[in-house]
């Protein structure tokens, strides 16, 4: 039990104001602007919306500012702004088969309807450190155009589908999903729930337990059957209206992993496949997810649970930073009295134990 | 000519910035009544697992939304991802006005269309970008 304490007012406030100090840094430099991390640190933002469960640019790029670059920290701000708003209806959920896409890869098939486009990627760069970018130097060169054919880009998922080779996802009713922020988390865990709480998962956490699925830790032999980037439209219909309108359009990355195949005595071998969406260009994190949402249906599959991926309880209770910093963090502030009486404990097991020794060896005299 | 849930979209993208140059460039908006708003909250993001599955909660999003009526008492709607209310409040008044038939294509040619050229080149560049970056691996003898 946490005791509370009282007092370090002053001590505390100095702290602060010297924390402030700190995050400008020097006065020399000019200060960073929130519109300055949306546009140049744009995949931290996407992390601290994806993980901070909120998506606004603007806002996660002023908890990144105000929380000096520490995306866990931004994130619990994040979530916090998050608690004071009211709640509107919910969004119809995003058509990715829609998507405006600026990136899509499969590393299962060469050629497919649409193509394969590399988009703005890190892949294939040497990851050598660019001494260019040191110097304050010219706008980029504008990127490469060239003529756009328009061609529908099908999921990969479906192609495979259509043929019977995939298994397909079991369609939902039209009840809205149990909700994380509301409803509590059974177990094991539906999928909805299951996805919601991967999506606002820490993605080392994800990034981690996804790695051990490949490495021994669950039995995993994943292919990327598709990784898609860009942008898709928010459709929300207000009562008032009783027709869908569009909110805009938000950034997402969609992964669908491939894996191995299940059947029954009433259904044929076939793949199975995990699914990562997750805000923003966010591959990592939209792979991570696809591993581990593949590694948790293995008791639905009726595959042996054996690796911590696979753990319902283990995965979702411990996938969310914010939580998982708040219980750990705790541990710094002033546990004094738990602390006292741990002390008294461990002065009367010593009292007895030097007793029972000296009993012992006044026996052996 | 542009149907409502059209010209929603297109003041839903835009940003504040840009619809506040087009409404400098036009005759000023009509008064009008806040009926609810202009307020910001959040929506449910939802995704569907596999793409095509059942539906999942994602994240939440920031949103704000305005509804006003015009002296006639047309009410007109605006909701748009993000916290600007000032947007909201334009798209929802610029929903009203559009609503009459008599001054819809002055106020669709005014500033409707300028933000729709605009979002359609962008998504045009965008599109011509992605095409450059279009890739065909070739796949080598196997080694086995």
């Amino acid at each position: 039990m946490y005791v509370a304490v009282k007092g370090g007012d002053a001590a505390i406030a100095a702290a602060h104001a010297w924390l402030a100090e700190q995050r400008r840094g020097d006065t020399a430099l000019p200060e960073l602007s929130a519109a300055q991390v949306a546009e140049q640190l744009g995949l931290a933002v996407d992390r601290v919306m994806a993980e901070g469960s909120c998506h606004d640019r603007e806002l996660a790029a002023l908890a990144i500012k105000q929380a000096r670059g520490d995306l866990i920290e931004a994130a619990f701000l994040l979530r916090a702004y998050r608690n004071t708003l009211t709640r509107f209806p919910a969004a119809e959920p995003v058509d990715t088969g829609a998507m405006r896409v600026r990136r899509r890869i499969s590393a299962t098939y060469k050629d497919m309807p649409g193509g394969q486009v590399l988009g703005p990627t890190f892949d294939y760069t040497h990851r050598l450190l660019d001494f260019a970018l040191l110097a304050e130097g010219e706008a980029p060169t504008p990127p490469e155009e060239s003529e756009a054919t328009g061609a529908p880009m099908p999921r990969v998922s479906d192609i495979l589908a259509q043929e019977g080779l995939m298994r397909r996802e079991p369609p939902g009713d039209d009840a809205p999903p149990p909700d994380l922020t509301r409803d509590p988390l059974p177990f094991p865990a539906p999928r909805a729930l299951r996805l919601q709480s991967l999506a606002r998962g820490d993605e080392g956490f994800l990034l981690g337990l996804g790695y051990s699925t490949q490495r021994g830790y669950g039995n995993a032999h994943p292919f990327v059957a598709e990784l898609r980037m860009g942008e898709v439209e928010v459709l929300i219909t207000p009562p008032e209206l009783g027709f869908p309108i569009s909110l805009g359009e938000i950034t997402v990355t969609e992964c669908q992993m491939v894996n191995q195949f299940a059947g029954q005595a009433d259904t044929p071998p076939q793949f199975t496949r995990g699914y990562g969406l997750s805000l923003g260009h966010s591959e990592r994190k939209a792979m991570a997810m696809a591993l581990v949402d593949r590694a948790l249906m293995a008791r639905d599959l009726g595959e042996e649970v054996t690796a911590p991926a696979q753990d319902h309880e283990f995965v979702l209770l411990h996938a969310d930073n914010v939580e998982a910093t708040g219980f750990v963090e705790h541990l710094k502030l002033p546990h004094h009295v738990d602390f006292q009486s741990e002390l008294e404990k461990l002065r009367s097991i010593r009292a007895r134990w030097e007793a029972a020794r000296n009993g012992v060896a006044e026996a052996a005299e | 000519m542009m149907d409502r849930p059209s010209w929603m979209a297109v003041l839903a993208r835009a940003t504040e910035a840009e619809i506040e140059a087009t409404l400098a460039g036009a005759p000023p908006l009509p008064p009008h009544r806040r009926v609810r708003g202009p307020e910001v909250g959040l929506t449910m993001l939802r995704g569907r697992a596999g793409g095509d599955g059942a539906v999942f909660n994602l994240s939440e999003a920031t949103v704000a939304r305005c509804t006003v009526a015009l002296e006639d008492g047309t009410l007109g709607h605006g909701w748009r991802l993000g916290r600007s209310k000032r947007a909201a409040e334009w798209a929802a008044v610029l929903d009203a006005l559009l609503q009459g038939e008599a001054r819809r294509a002055e106020w669709l040619e005014r500033v409707v269309t300028p933000l729709a050229e605009a979002q359609r080149a962008a998504t045009a560049r965008d599109a011509r970008r992605t095409a450059a970056t279009e890739v065909r691996f070739a796949t080598l003898a196997a080694m086995r």
